[in-house]
């Protein structure tokens, strides 16, 4: 076998980069935390609801990183699961009297269910098709949730007002903390399990989707099971996320929810890498923050503005954050070797 | 080759049964059958478009034969749909090397398991504690199999940068991860060289040996055939032309015509 040895070693892998990671080091993760647990200590309440309106936007855009990055399928669809999550926990949380806890979980089900039977037909479609189907779905969306017949839980254009929740155990806090905190553990849950499910099995089994389809089929994965399935968790995922946004508005309408969000979190999801799963905080920031700097910079072309920012930011970095770590790890490792 | 003619005694692992496809007109497999006994490489040649893909796409269920049937071990396969075909015991390779592109060498030769495990979405995100004893056994079953083929070098390479013949050597990995009973290789020796080939038929060999695999070999590399296959076929024009042992097939005066043309072509 000195033959094939020798195939490895006369022909180095000189293309070849390790693969990265999809996640941070332990070290990264706890300083992230960190910051994200004591930031709000310090800043005014309002600070603290766009501070949770991050999160929550990170979710969403989690959501779809897993179905574009992991499984390789295009949504611009988010924005109606977004929807659904955020009726669901709304109507529940005014109408069923149910604690707004318990209505999450109600809302990632429902969703879930409906990604998965909207992943039924979309298994025809791929590439640009897909993203056309799925765009027919955010526009059809808000229309949807105006309907006369289900006006009566919906509140039609008027939408539905939610009563934000007080801190429990009578926490010295105010309703945006308590919310905060509340957002903030259930999107470290959230992302945990994205990370075991991206790095077990069925997450391997989305990506050989995505790379091959006919090679993964041929290694025993259902591919059609796995890619309603991605469907289904992204949905189900971005279904959790519309449930605290509408908690944290207190306030669901129809147009809260076109295809503008779809596209934002579409935007989010590339600023912050595809496929990387941490970049989706640095996503969702780009997406809430950038166009108030963009409305700081110049208020009549703030939308010119934006539009440069983001040009700017593909240009200098196509992978997003993702490139940014990179190329920030780099420079640590030399510091710490030079 | 006494292992081999042993088992020609035995019932076939695989049987090709009068398998004919058609696409429109065209008549791609014309009631093609042969047998293949536990232990034995059989190659399948034939010039361009003499139907060996065809043949090859009908056991991995990429087509559907108009007639005739295949039986795994005197089973059809031909109601599995192709993602069930790996659980019974047919793995393959592709002609042009279908890796997953993005993934490491040691995730792609993961996803040669998949048939053989089993897990849920549920499971997986919570990293129940039976999800984490599978993936510990299955380290190993991959740690193994890329110690065998000489990857562990490259294991935490994505695999789209590696040279060519290192890519098929992990699309091998990654069907053996299966630990099939059938392995089918096609045209494994394409775009390796001289030296790569006889490594490659070594390897092949001991594969057989050693992991106690049947092999099905789709080949144009003649000289790679004749010296690894203990029983050859002949394919031209959907038609079985010839079949037995290496020198009976090269000796065949219908394999040499269709190979070398005749006369009054």
């Amino acid at each position: 076998m000195s033959a094939i040895q020798e195939v490895v070693t006369e022909a180095p892998a000189v293309e070849a980069v390790p693969k990265r990671a999809m996640t941070l080091g332990y070290g990264t993760s706890l300083a992230m935390l960190l910051v994200l647990i004591l930031v709000p200590l310090f800043v005014k309440n309002f600070v603290i609801f766009q501070l949770t309106m991050l999160l929550i936007y990170a979710l969403a855009v989690l959501a779809l990183n897993i179905l574009t990055g992991g499984s390789g399928q295009f949504s611009l669809g988010q924005s109606a699961f977004y929807a659904v999550g955020a009726y669901t926990s709304a109507i529940l949380m005014e109408h069923a009297d149910i604690n707004y806890a318990l209505t999450l979980p109600v809302a990632g089900l429902v969703c879930f269910i409906f990604g998965f039977l909207f992943g039924q037909p979309a298994l025809r479609l791929s590439g640009v098709y897909l993203a056309l189907a799925t765009f027919a779905l955010a526009t059809a969306m808000p229309q949807l949730l105006k309907l006369g017949v289900f006006e009566k839980w919906t509140g039609g254009v008027q939408g539905l007002v939610v009563t934000k929740p007080d801190a429990p155990f009578g926490l010295p806090m105010s309703q945006d903390m308590w919310l905060y905190y509340f957002t903030l553990a259930v999107s470290i849950a959230i992302y945990i399990f994205s990370v075991n499910l991206l790095k077990s099995r069925s997450g391997r089994a989305f990506m050989a989707i995505r790379d091959n389809e006919i090679a993964a089929s041929a290694m025993g994965i259902d591919v059609a099971l796995y890619k309603t399935l991605a469907f289904g968790v992204s949905a189900g995922i971005t279904g959790v996320a519309g449930g605290l946004g509408a908690i944290a508005v207190q306030f669901v309408a129809p147009d809260g929810y076109t295809i503008t969000l779809a596209i934002s979190l579409f935007l989010g999801m590339v600023v912050g890498g595809v496929g990387w799963l941490p970049g989706s905080i640095v996503g969702s920031a780009f997406i809430i923050f950038v166009p108030n700097i963009a409305e700081g910079i110049s208020k009549g072309l703030s939308g010119a503005v934006f539009g440069v920012l983001l040009f700017l930011v593909i240009f200098l970095v196509p992978h997003g954050a993702r490139q940014v770590a990179v190329v920030a790890q780099h420079w640590l490792g030399k510091l710490k070797n030079g | 080759m006494t292992q081999a003619q042993s088992a020609q005694s035995e019932s076939p692992l695989l049987a090709v049964c009068n398998v004919s496809v058609v696409f429109g007109g065209i008549v791609a497999l014309n009631g093609v059958s042969f047998d293949m006994y536990q232990g034995q490489i059989l190659g399948l040649i034939g010039p361009n478009g003499a139907g060996k893909t065809t043949l090859f796409n009908c056991l991995s269920r990429l087509y559907q034969p108009s007639k005739g049937d295949i039986l795994m071990e005197g089973r059809s396969i031909l109601k599995r749909p192709p993602h069930r075909i790996a659980e019974i015991g047919i793995g393959r390779t592709f002609q042009n090397v279908a890796l997953f592109a993005n993934l490491s060498v040691l995730d792609n030769v993961r996803v040669g398991t998949h048939a053989r495990t089993n897990s849920d979405i549920i499971s997986d995100s919570l990293k129940l504690p039976w999800v984490r004893r599978s993936e510990t056994e299955l380290n190993k079953r991959v740690h193994e199999i890329l110690g065998y083929l000489d990857l562990g070098d490259v294991a935490h390479l994505t695999v789209s940068g590696l040279p060519f013949g290192t890519q098929k050597r992990v699309e091998l990995a990654r069907a053996l991860a299966a630990d099939p009973k059938i392995l089918l290789l096609d045209e494994p020796a394409g775009g390796l060289n001289h030296e790569e080939v006889y490594a490659l038929g070594d390897l092949i060999r001991r594969i057989r040996d050693e992991r106690r695999m049947t092999v099905l070999l789709v080949e144009h590399h003649m000289g790679l055939v004749m010296s690894i296959a203990d029983h050859v076929v002949a394919l031209n024009f959907g038609k079985k032309l010839a079949e037995g042992t290496p020198a009976q097939v090269q000796a065949d005066p219908d394999v040499i015509k269709a190979y070398l043309g005749s006369k009054d072509q």
